[in-house]
């Protein structure tokens, strides 16, 4: 298997508002809690957050509101200077480039959902999404037609002449969408951007995502309040709060294995079998090889439970998208995670 | 709230020393007052080394900058591009003999034209008062003169707007350029229109070219002010998208910032223009032809029939202009179906170019919807004269009697007793008010303002004006005040009234002139009459608004509570109204000082007189002074308003 390219690498990353606030974050001893700077007169945003996103990776970031996540994207893209770390994207150090290196970045490699849309009020539809292409310099036709594109992918066809307030809140939120693919970004934040959809085009845009995403490879921060969406979506979540990263990892091993306490509280209501794949539970095989017809991978336990209910096998083997098999499975370890463990 | 207050010693010590404070101010002010007789003289009137020669000062540099900077060239160079662009258009507007030798358009032409915009932007009830506005001017034989006036205006407002687009994009780019601006901005929106002319005719002379240079620079301060406002206010995820699109700083201001901001600009728009009318009339002082001296002309000669059909065409192109500029600020943009074809999406340039070619045609065969001269209009002015002449008579009793009674026993007893105060009792009484509004700061800022009043050696016309300004307030205070209250009872009537009170307010201050001279002729009650009209349209209008903006929780509140209609009003619309109301206050000063100044020529004995001392003998550095102590009162006011009121705000919760 080879080592996943490293293509957004944060190194202990800060972002406090207010006057001054890089020398007091280089006067600054020890590891301040959220209040203890709040006292010194800043809010810390983005409290020493070191993350590594990897191409076609899906990261989605969580936390309560206030907890950063909008900030911290912003500090990704550089919209916002950062106080204190690093961010590299694809090796290069972005709080050194200057003014017309960053937007060769940003009209080539990135694109950004904004959770209050950000549209241009006196354009339409088809001029709001072909904006980022007519910045880039190209010609009418050109960003004619790619606009139509993916107005058409959004599903807003039709209503290219509409100005964004005689649209309804989704239907901005599409333009949105729209006119951040319009350039192909390799690298997509986005913010809370199904949050305005109703449910059913809420599940089509997830789905159009995951195919994106499956078929560009796209890399994607995706910032949500929904955790069924982040289950759905996301390769790894991180939890944030008062603007730090509690726990960054796969869904399956944040429900079973929370590194803080205020992980555990936030995935406490959750339907654990639904979350947790077969893979999760699976362990290395050490010579001994259970019998029987393998399981997907990718299966949650919820999926599985009157297979596991009607089973006799004590281990079960689990294999990967290809069939091989990767491990197994204790049964009574999935029964817990799907009845609740004995008390 | 209250009861917090009282509890808590540590606030409750330094309100209490406030008040003692400015009490002991007031004894000192009053004790200057009674024992005025025995005072050394010093502090009577301002001693001589107090006085300090600031005129000379600003006439050295004015000369210094026309003479040995070159500015003059300068400013020659830019007037000669603007008298060009004056001829084209009066070229194009009345047939002045100048290139391109095209005009005079038919008056007809320009009417189906007014009417296209007026409907394009609202429909048909703008489109009848632009179209209409021009079918008067026609019908009355005043085309030539007013568009003289249209002519600069058409050239002024768009230098204006530029101007101020530029000099605010600046301002709001750099924080230092802002600070300084501000306070430049403060001042210039205080000073008198006159204070701007003196400079003009120094540097420009006089003529349609001063006029237009003097209105440009005018009409420039609110641009500045509603684009700085415009473009701050721009949502900061709008402008994170521009970049993240990968705008430019050039592209993001243009394409982003600007367009965003854009009904703020178009708010500037129509200030600019409503400024540039009011100045374009006013620079009849400084020889510009057209309406405002036209009107000037029949004032002075009191031909009031001719001067209420002037004063109509004013207020009806003021009207028309406002009207058509903010609703082109509210427009909102609106998508076509898909499939449109272009006839529809274009209508109103084919409406408008169907009706202009027909317009064309039909001038031709018709010359009277080419040109009508003097001879063949419809002017009323003989049977309004009659009209006016009988109500007069009728009423002649009634302003005879009024305009003694107010002489001798409320005017010049006034005056007097204003003229009686020493300096020095004046200054302890405004530290006195300053310090109970808002302590130190604001008794020194009231201080120093009416100190350079003092320094500038022109106290007792200043006290003059602050005496005609004061009576004319507490005047329009005990009507408008009223007013407003019995305006604001009923929704339907609050809505016709602030409708009648804005478009008031639309008109260009010399307008009051007209009826206060018809009634009182020329004379002191004349001018506190037109400065009152013009200072009591604010009050009811603000009144109102601060009445309605009373949250509804609060009065269902006190009606929950068994208060009566007029407990309610007392003791719950009215002291959440009152910031509202002070603002009203406030703008009422502000128009009245204004309003003196202009009224100067029908004769006061105040600054306003000696700045058109000033004009006529283009002494730069007095006319500057006498507009900056005008300025000064009027900054004080609106400095102790303030503090005031947004005290009170807080007080209150409501800020
Ligand atoms: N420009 C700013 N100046 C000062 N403080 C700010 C600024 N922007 C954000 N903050 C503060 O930083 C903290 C994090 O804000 P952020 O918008 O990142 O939260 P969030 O997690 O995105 O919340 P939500 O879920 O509501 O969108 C908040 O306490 C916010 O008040
Ligand atoms: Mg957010």
């Amino acid at each position: 298997m080879t080592t996943p390219e490293t293509v957004i690498s944060c190194n202990n990353v800060w972002k406090l508002f207010g006057e001054k606030a890089e020398n007091y974050l280089a006067g600054m001893t020890g590891n301040p809690t959220f209040d203890e700077i709040r006292q010194a007169g800043y809010i810390a945003a983005v409290r020493d957050v070191s993350v590594d996103i990897n191409r076609g990776e899906m990261l989605v970031i969580m936390g309560l509101s206030g907890s950063g996540k909008s900030t911290f994207v912003r500090c990704l893209s550089r919209l916002l200077d950062i106080t204190g770390g690093t961010v590299k994207v694809e090796g290069q150090d972005i709080g050194a480039l200057d003014e017309k290196e960053l937007i060769d970045l940003r009209r080539n490699k990135m694109g950004m959902v904004f959770q209050s849309f950000g549209l241009l009020p006196h354009r339409n539809v088809l001029d709001n999404v072909a904006f980022p292409l007519e910045m880039r310099g190209q010609d009418r036709h050109t960003r004619r037609a790619r606009a139509l594109e993916v107005i058409e992918l959004v599903g807003l066809g039709g209503r290219e002449e509409y100005f964004p307030r005689e649209l309804s809140g989704g239907q901005q939120q599409r333009v949105g969408i729209a006119r951040s693919l319009a350039i192909e970004p390799d690298i997509w934040f986005l913010d809370e951007p199904f949050s305005a959809l109703d449910p059913l085009i809420r599940r089509e845009m997830q789905d159009e995502f995951l195919r994106l995403q499956e078929m560009l490879g796209k890399t994607i921060v995706f910032i949500t309040h929904d955790f069924d969406e982040a289950l759905r979506l996301a390769d790894r979540i991180a939890i944030m709060k008062d603007g730090a990263v509690e726990q960054c990892d796969t869904p399956d091993k944040i429900v079973l294995e929370p590194a803080t306490e205020y992980v555990r509280k936030f995935t406490e209501e959750i339907n654990k079998a639904r979350v947790v794949h077969a893979r999760g539970l699976a362990r290395p095989i050490n010579g001994i090889a259970p019998s029987g017809e393998p399981i997907a991978g990718h299966t949650t336990i919820q999926e599985m439970g009157r297979l596991l209910v009607n089973d006799t096998r004590d281990l079960m083997p689990v294999s990967d998208k290809n069939g091989k098999v990767i491990g197994a499975m204790a049964r009574q370890e999935a029964l817990d995670v799907l009845f609740g463990a004995p008390a | 709230m209250t009861a917090a207050l009282t509890n808590n010693p540590q606030a409750r010590l330094p309100a209490l020393s406030k008040t003692r404070v400015a009490q002991g101010l007031l004894g000192v002010a009053v004790l200057l007052v009674l024992t005025k007789t025995v005072l050394p003289a010093g502090l009577v009137r301002p001693p001589e080394w107090l006085v300090w020669p600031f005129a000379d000062w600003i006439n050295a540099l004015f000369n210094f900058m026309r003479d040995d900077l070159g500015l003059m060239h300068v400013t020659r160079g830019f007037a000669e591009g603007v008298e060009w662009l004056l001829d084209v258009t009066a070229n194009l507007l009345y047939g002045r003999n100048r290139w391109p030798y095209l005009g005079p358009i038919p008056w007809s032409v320009i009417a189906v034209t007014a009417g296209v915009v007026g409907y394009a932007l609202q429909g048909w009830r703008l489109a009848l008062l632009s179209a209409g506005t021009f079918v008067w001017i026609v019908v009355m034989g005043q085309w030539t003169w007013s568009m003289e006036t249209l002519s600069v205006i058409v050239v002024a407002a768009p230098f204006s707007i530029l101007f101020g687009l530029l000099i605010g994009v600046l301002g709001w780019k750099s924080r230092r350029v802002e600070k300084i601006l501000n306070p430049i901005l403060n001042i210039a929106q205080s000073l008198p229109h006159f204070a701007y002319m003196i400079p003009v005719v120094v540097f420009i002379g006089v003529g349609p070219k001063a006029g237009a240079i003097v209105t440009i620079i005018f009409s420039v301060p609110p641009m500045i002010r509603m684009t700085l406002l415009g473009l701050k206010k721009v949502s900061p995820e709008v402008v994170e998208s521009g970049h993240m699109c990968g705008a430019t700083r050039w592209q993001l201001l243009h394409s982003v910032q600007i367009p965003t901001a854009r009904t703020d600009i178009l708010v500037g728009v129509n200030q600019v223009i409503m400024q540039c009318l009011a100045m374009v009339v006013l620079a009849s002082f400084i020889g510009m032809p057209g309406l405002g001296q036209k009107l000037l002309q029949l004032l002075q000669a009191l031909k009031i029939g001719r001067s209420v059909e002037i004063g109509i065409t004013i207020v009806l192109l003021a009207v028309m202009l406002d009207r058509c500029t903010k609703a082109w600020a509210v427009r909102q943009p609106e998508h076509f179906e898909k499939g449109t074809s272009w006839v529809v999406r274009n209508k109103f340039l084919v409406i408008w170019a169907v009706l202009v070619a027909v317009a064309f045609a039909l001038a031709q065969v018709f010359p009277m919807l080419d040109q009508v001269k003097r001879s063949q209009a419809l002017s009323m002015a003989k049977p309004i004269d009659a009209v006016v002449d009988w109500f007069i008579v009728l009423i002649d009793p009634v302003t005879q009697w009024l305009r003694w009674f107010l002489i001798t026993w409320i005017l010049i007893p006034m005056r007097d007793a204003y003229l009686y105060l020493p300096f020095s009792a004046v200054l302890a009484l405004l530290a006195a008010i300053g310090w109970a509004i808002g302590g130190l700061r604001s008794a020194l800022v009231c201080i120093a303002f009416f100190g350079l009043i003092a320094m500038s050696g022109w106290w007792d016309r200043a006290m003059i004006t602050v005496y005609m300004v004061s009576f004319s307030v507490l005047l329009a205070l005990l009507v408008g005040f009223p007013m407003g209250i019995w305006g604001a009872r009923h929704d339907k009537r609050a809505v016709k009234v602030l409708l009648i009170c804005d478009t008031l307010q639309t008109f260009p201050s010399f307008i009051y002139l007209i009826p206060v001279v018809m009634l009182f002729g020329v004379n002191d009650v004349a001018v506190v009459s037109a400065v009152f009209l013009f200072a009591a349209v604010p009050l009811v209008r603000y009144t109102i608004e601060g009445l309605r903006g009373v949250p509804e929780a609060l009065i269902e509140a006190a009606n929950m509570s068994g208060a009566t209609q007029r407990q309610t009003l007392w003791n719950v619309r009215l002291p959440m109204a009152l910031p509202t109301i002070m603002v009203g206050v406030n703008q009422s000063v502000m128009f009245s000082l204004f309003m003196v100044i202009i009224a100067a020529f029908i004769g006061t004995q105040d600054l306003g007189q000696e700045m058109q001392r000033a004009l006529s003998s283009t002494d730069v550095g007095k006319g500057l002074v006498l507009g900056l102590a005008v300025a000064f009162m009027g900054l004080m006011v609106d400095h102790l308003v303030n503090r005031w009121a947004s005290r009170r705000r807080q007080a209150l919760g409501l800020a």
